[in-house]
């Protein structure tokens, strides 16, 4: 294949996985206006086309028609800046996730997954860690002391998360022995849900682990404390409005689904159906190639759900609940985890 | 390809350096420096380390950095005062840091028993790079967690305060 034609086809899947993304992200959205509705006893959005089905739509249009305030105080540069990398990071990581069979697509290129790297698990962790700075610059550029106080916080909860979260993948990339995630979601698909990582490979206790370190790392509830309402306004995106306040919030609806990837593909097997050998693979060539597609889609969507549900039925955690459950609990687990498996791996 | 992305990083590095020494707010110190880690790990990855690129990102443009701008962003540190420099390190120190770099460049140049860094045109992969670190190096390498265990140590007995110290003593500490 020749240069020209990889450079094209690379182009056409990054923009139709990036168009997807957004358009995952706005739906995102609206399933949790509209679960966390009924979880409250009511309708959520249902006003707009059926069902509310049309409100992302008219949202973004509100945020790109309202009034772009940028307050006389802040630190211009990186105040214009700090949107830019918690979108920019937050999309990138999809970059590596594979999402649908290998080999399926003209000229032996991979249709399913934007770029296939040994270390695709360390990348993501890599793009993960850069966008912190987004929020933590926000906060600091924003010359507000609520804005600085979700920073700080969000700084240490997303620097003490970050280890019980690397952590907890070791035991997934012991088994598999490699960081590329095609290799590690093979690994664990040979009799669908029988091996997953999570059952059949015993890493429950990673699966836990990764679950709350990552809630903690999106700022979601219950450890959404960089933008608690009641006590910071809004936390770090406080003085922020119109379209930059939305890239916030698309940073982390797009950070959410990057999670759920991910945990689909270390620990639940990734686009492999669960009934693993057990339903003969289709002889259609188009079948073959989106079931894997409709398996991801559905095992991320679990973890969207799960999400939702959570914010819609805990309530936050304290401060110093909340760093002592990252050290005290999740970090000696992890190692613990880590210990056990490399054990089982050795004497097995 | 590599040359021009070797130009590029090369030179990205380098003006993150120079504007590191330049700015006068530490914080944009400290992103100028994240920008020279981040364009080291480039480098890395075109010289086929791949894991050593991720690792440098990771540890060092996410972890350690984020340290420092949380520390600045804490203390909210101001803008550095601007001096002139003192006479002293205008008269002695360009001419010694000359010095040192001839130094340097003419003892590089003339070895040539350096030994030959495993370019070869692949990628080292992280087993390989593993199966070195813990079977040739298991040595230095489990010194080296010794000598870091070491450092931890030491700064949480420098960081430790007394417990016989008297609370009000420790919170005029606090306040100042």
């Amino acid at each position: 294949m020749t240069i020209l034609a990889f450079f094209l086809w690379s182009l056409l899947k990054v923009a139709v996985v990036t168009v997807v993304m957004l358009l995952g992200v706005a739906y995102t959205v609206l399933l949790e206006r509209k679960v966390v509705g009924r979880i409250q006893n009511r309708w959520g959005p249902s006003r707009v086309g059926p069902f509310g089905l049309l409100q992302p739509l008219v949202d973004g249009a509100k945020s790109f028609l309202k009034e772009d305030l940028i307050p006389t105080g802040v630190y211009r540069p990186l105040y214009l800046l700090a949107p830019i990398i918690a979108l920019g990071c937050a999309l990138i990581s999809i970059a590596v996730v594979p999402f649908g069979a290998p080999g399926i697509g003209p000229h032996g290129l991979d249709l399913f997954e934007i770029s296939n790297v040994n270390i695709g698990l360390l990348v993501i962790l890599g793009v993960t860690s850069i966008g912190v700075y987004g929020i933590a610059l926000a906060g600091w550029s924003s010359n507000n002391k609520y804005s600085l106080l979700g920073a700080l916080r969000s700084s240490a909860q997303l620097i003490s998360y970050e280890l019980a979260l690397g952590l907890s993948l070791v035991g997934v990339v012991l088994r598999a022995g490699s960081f590329n995630l095609r290799t590690i979601v093979e690994q664990q698909a040979t009799k669908g849900i029988a091996t997953w990582n999570v059952f059949g490979g015993f890493q429950f206790l990673a699966f836990f682990i990764y679950l709350m370190a990552a809630y903690a790392e999106t700022n979601r509830s219950p450890f959404d404390l960089p933008e608690a309402e009641s006590e910071l306004t809004g936390g770090y995106h406080t003085e922020y409005s119109s379209m930059k306040f939305a890239m916030f919030f698309m940073a982390e609806y797009a950070n959410m689904i990057n999670v759920g990837c991910v945990a689909t593909l270390l620990f639940f097997g990734g686009w492999t159906s669960p009934f693993g050998d057990l339903i003969p693979p289709p002889q259609n060539i188009f079948v073959q190639a989106l079931v894997p597609i409709f398996w991801f889609v559905a095992k991320v969507f679990c973890f969207l759900f799960l999400y939702i549900w959570v914010r819609g039925t805990l309530p936050r955690f304290r401060y110093d609940q909340l760093m002592n459950f990252g050290w005290r609990v999740l970090m000696p687990l992890a190692i613990l985890n880590i210990v056990g498996t490399s054990l089982w791996l050795a004497y097995r | 390809m590599h040359l021009i992305l070797f130009f590029l990083f090369a030179g990205l590095c380098l003006a993150g350096a120079i504007n590191l020494l330049l700015q006068s707010h530490p914080i944009n110190s400290a992103l100028s420096l994240i920008v020279v880690m981040t364009s080291l790990a480039v480098l890395y990855l075109l010289l086929g380390a791949e894991f050593l690129a991720a690792a440098q990102i990771i540890v060092y443009s996410g972890a350690i950095m984020v340290l420092f701008t949380f520390v600045v962003m804490l203390l909210n540190a101001g803008r550095e005062e601007r001096t002139l420099g003192s006479r002293a390190a205008r008269i002695v120190g360009f001419p010694a840091v000359a010095a040192l770099l001839a130094v340097l460049a003419t003892l590089i140049l003339r070895a040539h028993g350096l030994g030959a860094a495993a370019l070869n045109q692949g990628i080292t992969s992280t087993q390989d790079l593993s199966r070195v670190l813990f079977h040739a190096l298991l040595l230095p390498f489990e010194v080296t967690s010794v000598l870091v265990l070491i450092a931890i140590l030491g700064a949480v007995v420098l960081a430790r305060r007394d417990p016989d110290e008297p609370s009000g003593n420790r919170e005029r500490t606090a306040a100042e």
